[in-house]
């Protein structure tokens, strides 16, 4: 794209497409997908966190009205192959019902069919399974015990990954500096939970030989690892994309629920559906995220600048893998934040316990890993009496040091982050803030200014897996796009992925619009199944402005090309001598023109007008490969994501320190993605992030007890951030594009999230900290508060009565 | 428990519906699978999310804790009964149209019914007002920060609808927001009509 020609459309404030049919309540979810005689599955749970299966009796459940079936894990174990696990840990296998023993409280044992998903209910509730109880663990620190009981026995123990990585000298950093601190901080088991639990209905047509799944998916490579477990060709699966997914943020990943569902079309010759309903979702939907303890070490001198870091985190990931252990893995690149800390020791420790089975949530275990950077930049900052946004200042690495090589092998793209930081504070007034907070300390509140700095990876490769499991030599994690003028001059163009309300048809518009100049709503987007797709790889790590925007650029451009070919042959001259203008190609020497009409009759009607080798018609692809993503790792170094978002966060928390309740009370966000497409979008995203992390720091956790009983199952327990929790929130744009992709762009998906809880937890140990407390572990719920005061203040409590 | 199927009559959306439901069937389930009103969403089925929002009598309701038996006699209103006509929208809707108070799409059916209820009470309401209304609706995409700007939009135009319409505060509908766009149209992705008859240019 030529930068001197201003954007018609990218950056402009154009509506989201999308919201029409949502608004009208027309949109198009699994649930509402109408299958002629259509079965319904309900589940039946394990009450166990370890048990072996001694028998399971389903006689009385089959003399139920209605039921067709009851599905066992062992009948369903010599049909399938055991779901794809990430790491190379074969005897760590995955069946989607347990098999002769249950790993987790909920888990699912036995799938009842029936004509209703109510008399499916009513007929799991008579399945009887006699269990004998094993012992089980818990806690994270317990699995890592040798002699913890090992979730899956053939493994031998619960450690899935232990991998140590060294980048740069920091044994001689460490020498070096003359100041150290340790701490630890602990990111609780939370997720993001869409309202739209997992969905998936299959039908097998026996006769065509196809598998037709609709589902609330997002995931890369989904029908490969349908085709894989059921051992049938991936062209007899048949993946419809044009349903649309009611929230993900990286969770909606059912595999198992799918495997279930289309064997038992298979048996049964009927479509067959499992919805999960809020129960099974909380507890087995296969959708909890990082549950993480993080040690970290931090090597500074009295000025406060940050030489080394030692971080040693220790992951529970639950009774399966999967990929979650990888979480660990995509935040080595960008595991020195924004900051300037010349090397790192990074230890990644994933164990199993007797918790449901973790999976990718938004920011794949990047946010956690910011709340640990971000703690030991506070911590940094009160040994030596900076204060805290100096401090950041001071270790930021310099908008001219671009592109900025991190110890772990990622060169970051671009950024200005002292700039995104002067631009807030001259926003938000920070020396008055300062002055708000102390005046409400003085009020007799607890208040507390919090501070975050981060960096959101973007372009979603997936170099982590090759750094993580040396098996894996995955270098592509492509993108693609079609694009086709029809007969009559309209313009269709497709995606090959669902979409979570990302907004990724307005995308491809806008971007295609841009290119041809023609108006992005006359652009009509399709979503072919999977068997009319090109590659492509779902919308994760905030990739799709990058790589489906940079995809529809490379399409377009390619026909815009073909246009120009076909129209210079017409002149009778060279192509560089024409000129695309909104759809009209000119030739100034000879003053003739081809309007859009001409190029789209020759290119359909005459081939006799075409120049030599060209194909008739005018359809283009482009199947994009990630910026920068074209090698392995060497030496556990590797350029993991293209494109560095940065965002930096600026929250004041008050709370009366009897009761504890937070009450955020100005909310302000700096937030440079690069060349934003759609305001709107991003702004969303941002905000949604910013109300997950307040989730993530003040509310959500999926609690179990020592008996291994998940506590919070439901939306009484488990607290979601209602309009009340969720303040208004200011965001200041800055904008340094990022060299690597079409316009500038860098991702957005993750915004927000990456950084709040960090800056609400550095807001509330600000505002304890004169009492001598602090707390680090997330999240920081109202009672711990309230409690860790009131245990400080007993004595005193004493004296008065 | 279960039981023998009952008839209920129920006043959906100005249209009076029958159907035979189990007594223990919600009226969420029924508005769905009996009626195929699938604008009305399951999130929660415990009352707390508020995805199934309808209208009872013009007040929001959770259509997962009532049963449709319940619901015989009382007007009910869901997301289908918004739109004035096929293809065109309510002030509300395309409010958060305007404002992109919306990602996904799930919650959206339930907030858009709360939020017109508010409106049907009260004209002006502040900030505050519009957090309370909304706050027993859980969104996860937006942070709620553009439903808010969404209700308040929609707040504005409404107090205006009764206003003589100038053409700046007029519905920014689909002709009137395409006319001032600034993309070519003419020539530009018009149907090619000149080679139908022929096959051919002409």
């Amino acid at each position: 794209m030529n930068p001197t020609i201003p954007l018609k459309f990218v950056s402009s404030n154009r509506r989201v497409r999308e919201d029409r049919r949502f608004v009208a309540g027309q949109g198009r979810y699994v649930a509402d997908i109408a299958l002629e005689g259509l079965l319904h599955v309900a589940v039946v749970p394990s009450q166990y966190p370890a048990a072996r299966i001694v028998s399971i009796n389903s006689i009385e459940a089959m003399k139920m009205p209605g039921v067709h079936y009851a599905l066992t894990g062992e009948e369903l174990a010599k049909a399938v192959d055991p779901l794809m696990n990430g790491l190379e840990t074969p005897n760590v296998r995955r069946y989607p019902l347990a098999v002769g023993q249950v790993r987790y409280v909920g888990e699912w044992v036995v799938a009842v069919v029936a004509e209703t998903r109510a008399q499916a209910e009513d007929a799991a509730e008579k399945v009887r399974v006699e269990y004998e109880p094993l012992p089980y663990v818990i806690d994270a620190e317990e699995a890592l015990d040798p002699s913890s009981p090992p979730v899956h026995p053939p493994h031998g123990s619960n450690l899935l990954l232990d991998k140590t990585f060294v980048w740069g000298e920091v044994d001689k950093h460490f020498a070096e500096s003359p100041r150290h601190l340790s701490f630890r901080v602990v990111w609780g088991r939370s997720s993001t939970v869409p309202i739209e639990t997992f969905g998936v209905a299959a039908k097998w047509d026996p006769w065509r030989e196809m598998l037709d799944v609709w589902a609330s998916i997002q995931m890369p490579k989904y029908s490969d690892q349908i085709a894989r477990s059921l051992r049938i060709p991936l062209n007899n699966v048949r993946v419809h994309q044009d349903v649309d997914v009611g929230g993900s943020y990286g969770v909606k990943r059912g595999i198992k629920q799918t495997v279930i569902v289309a064997h038992l079309a298979r048996v049964l010759g009927r479509p067959v559906r499992l919805i999960e309903d809020r129960l099974d979702n909380m507890r087995a939907g296969d959708a909890h995220g990082p549950d993480r303890i993080f040690d970290v070490e931090v090597a500074f001198n009295d000025d406060g600048i940050v030489k080394s870091m030692k971080m040693r985190a220790l992951d529970n990931v639950g009774a399966y893998a999967g990929r979650s252990p990888f979480q660990l893995g995509k935040p080595i690149g960008a595991i020195v934040g924004p900051y300037k800390i010349q090397s790192v020791q990074y230890r990644a420790i994933a164990v199993t316990s007797n918790k449901a089975a973790q999976e990718a949530v938004r920011g794949f275990g990047q946010a956690p890993t910011n709340y640990a950077i971000e703690t030991a930049i506070d911590k940094v900052a009160a040994a030596v009496g900076l204060d805290r946004i100096e401090i950041r200042r001071r270790n930021f690495i310099r908008s001219d040091e671009f592109p900025y090589l991190i110890p772990s092998g990622t060169h970051y793209d671009s950024g200005d982050y002292h700039a995104v930081v002067a631009k807030v504070l001259a926003h938000a007034d920070y020396e008055a803030l300062k002055l708000e907070r102390d005046a409400l300390r003085a009020a007799g509140l607890c208040a507390g200014i919090g501070i975050a700095a981060c960096l959101e990876p973007s372009g979603g490769n997936s170099s982590f897996e090759p750094l993580l499991n040396e098996r894996n030599t995955t270098t592509t994690w492509m993108d693609s796009c079609r694009i086709n003028v029809d007969g009559l001059g309209f313009v269709t163009a497709t995606i090959h992925t669902t979409s979570a309300g990302q907004g990724h048809e307005t995308l491809a518009a806008t971007v295609i619009g841009e290119v041809l100049e023609i108006d992005p709503d006359l652009i009509r987007i399709v979503r072919p199944d999977t068997l009319s797709s090109l590659p492509s790889n779902s919308p994760v790590g905030s990739r799709m402005a990058i790589m489906l925007g940079g995809a529809a650029f490379h399409a377009a451009q390619k026909l815009k090309a073909k246009m120009m070919r076909l129209a210079a042959h017409q002149f009778g001259c060279a192509e560089k001598d024409v000129r695309y203008e909104n759809g009209t190609i000119s030739h100034q020497a000879s003053n003739r023109k081809l309007a859009w009409t001409e190029h789209v009759n020759i290119a359909h009607r005459n081939f006799h007008l075409l120049p030599e080798g060209m194909e008739p018609g005018l359809e283009v692809t482009h199947v994009m490969q990630v910026p920068t993503g074209n090698k392995l790792p060497e030496n556990g170094r590797v350029q993991m994501y293209p494109c560095h978002s940065f965002e930096f966060h600026l929250v004041l928390v008050a709370f009366d320190p009897q009761i504890g309740k937070p009450q955020i009370r100005r909310y302000v966000i700096g937030h440079d993605c690069g060349t934003v497409i759609n305001p709107h979008i991003v702004k969303g995203m941002t905000l949604g992030g910013i109300a997950h992390g307040i989730g993530a720091a003040l509310l959500e956790e999926f609690v179990y007890d020592a008996e291994g009983q998940m506590l919070t199952q439901s939306f009484m327990d488990y607290l979601l951030p209602s309009s009340h929790e969720v303040p208004h929130v200011e965001i200041v744009h800055h904008c340094t594009p990022s060299p690597f992709t079409v316009f500038g762009q860098k991702g957005s998906g993750e915004s927000g999230y990456l950084g709040s809880p960090a800056a609400i937890s550095g807001a509330i140990n600000d505002a304890v900290a004169s009492l001598g407390i602090s707390f680090s572990k997330l999240p920081i719920r109202i009672a711990a508060i309230s409690d860790a005061i009131a245990a400080v203040k007993a004595p005193e409590v004493k004296v008065r009565t | 428990m279960r039981g023998r199927p009952v008839k209920v009559r129920l006043s959906i959306n100005g249209r009076l519906r029958e159907a035979d439901v189990e007594p223990r069937k919600s009226l969420l389930d029924t508005l769905r699978e009996d009626f195929l009103l699938v604008g009305s969403h399951a999130g929660c089925e415990h009352g707390v999310c508020g995805a199934c929002t309808v209208l009872i009598d013009g007040e929001p309701s959770r259509a997962c804790l009532m049963f449709a038996v319940q619901a015989d006699g009382y007007e009910i209103t869901t997301i289908e009964g918004l739109a004035p006509a096929p293809g065109e929208l309510s002030i509300v809707q395309d409010a958060f149209c305007e404002t992109h108070g919306l990602q996904c799409g799930y919650c959206t059916p339930g907030m858009i019914l709360t939020a017109h209820a508010l409106l049907t009470h009260n004209d002006s309401p502040t900030r505050d007002d519009i957090v309370e209304a909304i706050s027993g609706n859980i969104c996860r995409c937006t942070g709620y920060g553009q439903i808010v700007e969404a209700v308040e939009f929609a707040a504005d135009r409404l107090r205006k609808t009764n206003a003589p319409r100038h053409p700046e505060v007029a519905i920014a509908d689909e002709p009137v927001r395409l006319a001032k766009s600034k993309a070519p149209r003419q020539g530009v992705l018009e149907a090619v009509q000149t080679d139908a008859p022929r096959g051919g240019r002409s």
